[in-house]
């Protein structure tokens, strides 16, 4: 048996999900495929993790998948988890999101998530535009880009996801690529067992509703395409600006050790304690 | 605990506190607003030391949705605001109650709408209490009076949560939480407790939303080893989205079979002088103790009248009211907004007797005279 049947066999949830909601070539199966990979490497046992999604066609991953899951209302995923975390320090919670729900109707969640900086992974499945509800221009569509909503073109600057999450604090970003599908497992692993807030930003595609608008192909094109702007960090620092307008860079954009938030949190309660029996 | 057992000075909002507390909250997280701060400044200073955890999240929203996820962590778990910021928990407040987590939020009301009246008390939210999260869905709201109540409507608020596996709004107002009052606060081993039903049978067994005779599922915790999936979407006895009509009506059904089968648990009021009462008045929150001196003097004054405050807002307390209303020759209802009670009480009234409104809307509290004013005209 493949390998990879095994994961499918061992952690896909069997009874009554399939088939799943997503369009033929969609992105999102890679995702959940790398975060498979990426979980089994880790070696958390299933009862362990908590995967945790919003709302849109990324949210229902959770559905699928055969750990402790919720699919929550839309943008506030990383709330529910900051719960989760908080009350069970042992959980591993990841946290699954599109790019309108993360960084539009959650946008003030997702910069306070990582400025707080609890032990959360947050995968961030970029893919410029609202899928499900038909194909409006989200906060990462590109300037000037086709969507149901910016027929006459985007006129907004698009949120760059990775760098908004370093500059708010995360401890740990990284940004790949659907495409570079086994630096993906990678990321989303170094992610998991980072300790502190990380953030994996996935370029993905939407063809059914960005890719026609914008005459950028099916599946495959658009997969093309990712492999065409991506680059790696260590490649993009030797390029020009000039050589760098309209590509990816690719790679882990920052990685620090910050305090934890729930170790912190711990000193506090202890503390708290030894005053109250002190005070008697 | 040492506080417990002893006699204290509290204001509403911290008698709050020490209810969540002695009925097992051990997660608060909140945003700052007026007049519910010091529930959260409380909080902050209490929980850790019991073990707990308080955390001030970016907004109400956020506030709600760390509330739910630490339920659902197996937290007995708790949030307070006011009517800004209860308005923005209306979103998670729905989820709660269609993906049955317990959970509890206090919203101290101020006049309103919108920003309002933030210092001024107001009784403004009592239909959005019943009625604010989107779609059709059962709630329980309760109205402490005093501060002692604040104690024990907290404590009444998780047993009620967690037994039922809804949220429990406890419905306080500006004058209830800032009164300061002697209280006794109870020793632990006279505070009854309930604990959710959590599973006991192998994890292979377990249907998360199974219907029960209560009507209520056991619950498992994230981590329990039953791992299950929790959404927002109408689920079947699974969890997993449906679409069917013979899975969507008995979910929805069985939402509001598992309250209204236990009126008798949850339907609280509290009957003064009603005996032979021939003018009735419903009154709730702070305007009850208004109500309570105005139905006394009016008693002096050789006046037939009685009280029933109401201590369960909803699911509203029809069957604890119809005897009355089909003998008084009159009910006034005394309330802090144009009439949010008064509508009910109407509604169920259905020609029985005459029902009269006395409002005040402009922040100050109806007193004992303007109430006992009203009684002797009636």
């Amino acid at each position: 048996m493949p390998e990879f049947t095994k994961l499918i066999h061992k952690y896909l949830r069997h009874e009554k999900k399939f088939p799943h909601v997503w369009c033929p070539g969609c992105g999102n199966g890679i995702v959940l495929g790398a975060l498979i990979r990426a979980i089994d490497r880790t070696g958390f046992s299933k009862d362990e993790i908590v995967l945790v999604s919003g709302i849109g066609c990324s949210g229902r991953m959770s559905v699928y998948v055969d750990f402790n899951t919720l699919h929550t209302t839309h943008g506030r995923a990383l709330t529910f988890a900051t719960g989760i975390k908080l009350a069970n320090p042992r959980l591993q919670v990841i946290v699954v999101m599109g790019d309108g729900d993360a960084t539009a109707i959650g946008g003030n969640h997702f910069i306070h998530a990582a400025r707080r900086n609890l032990n959360l992974t947050a995968l961030i499945i970029n893919n410029q535009i609202y899928g499900m509800t038909g194909g409006q221009y989200s906060p990462t569509t590109p300037l000037g880009a086709l969507s149901s909503t910016s027929l006459y073109g985007n006129l907004e600057q698009p949120f760059a996801i990775a760098e908004l999450a370093v500059a708010a604090g995360a401890a740990w970003v990284g940004r790949s690529t659907v495409y570079h599908a086994s630096h993906l497992d990678q990321l989303i692993e170094t992610a998991i067992r980072k300790k502190g807030f990380a953030v994996v930003e996935i370029i993905s595609h939407c063809h059914t509703q960005y890719g026609r608008k914008n005459k950028m192909g099916g599946p495959a094109d658009m997969l093309r395409w990712q492999k065409e702007v991506a680059v790696r960090l260590e490649k993009a620092q030797t390029m020009t600006p000039e050589q760098l307008r309209g590509k990816i860079t690719i790679g882990i954009l920052t990685d620090r050790d910050l305090p934890s938030y729930t170790r912190e949190y711990r000193k506090i309660q202890q503390a708290a304690q030894a005053a109250l029996k002190g005070g008697g | 605990m040492s506080d417990t057992g002893r006699v204290m000075l509290l204001q509403g909002n911290e008698a709050v506190v020490e209810g969540a507390l002695a009925a097992g909250c051990r997660f608060f997280a909140g945003y700052p607003i007026t007049p519910a701060t010091e529930i959260s400044e409380v909080m902050s200073v209490r929980l850790p030391a019991v073990g707990g955890v308080f955390i001030q999240m970016e907004d109400e929203i956020a506030s709600l949705g760390a509330v739910i996820g630490a339920s659902l962590a197996g937290a007995k778990a708790m949030t307070a605001t006011s009517g800004p910021g209860f308005s923005l928990m209306q979103e998670n407040l729905g989820f709660a109650v269609i993906a049955e987590v317990p959970c509890v939020i206090v919203n101290v009301m101020r006049g309103g709408p919108s920003t309002g009246l933030p210092t001024h008390v107001s009784q403004g939210d009592v239909q959005q209490a019943r009625w604010g999260t989107h779609g059709d869905h059962p709630i329980i709201v309760l109205a402490p009076a005093t501060t002692r109540e604040c104690f024990d409507l907290t404590v009444l608020a998780f047993n009620l949560s967690e037994k039922f596996r809804i949220p429990v709004i406890l419905l306080s107002d500006e004058v209830v939480a800032h009164t300061r009052e002697k209280i006794t606060l109870p020793h632990p081993r006279e505070v009854e407790v309930v604990e959710r039903l959590k599973p006991t049978m192998p994890p292979e067994w377990y249907i998360p939303y199974e219907d029960t005779p209560r009507g209520v599922p056991p619950m498992a915790s994230f981590g329990d080893g039953y791992r299950y999936h929790v959404t927002g979407l109408i689920h079947d006895v699974r969890g997993f989205p449906t679409e069917r009509p013979d899975e969507i009506v008995p979910f929805l059904d069985r939402l509001f079979r598992k309250i209204h089968q236990h009126l008798h648990e949850i339907c609280r009021v509290e009957e003064f002088l009603t005996e032979e009462a021939d003018l009735l008045v419903v009154a709730y929150g702070s305007v009850a103790r208004s109500a309570k001196r105005a139905v006394r003097e009016a008693r002096a004054r050789g006046v037939k009248a009685g009280l029933v405050r109401l201590i369960t807002l909803w699911p509203f307390p029809r069957r604890w009211l119809e005897p009355h209303l089909r003998r008084v020759r009159a009910v006034l209802v005394p309330e802090l907004n144009r009439g949010q009670i008064s509508r009910e009480v109407s509604r169920i009234n259905q020609g029985l007797t005459r029902v009269e409104k006395l409002n005040r809307i402009d922040g100050r509290l109806l007193t004992p005279e303007e109430i006992l004013g009203r009684l002797m005209k009636m």
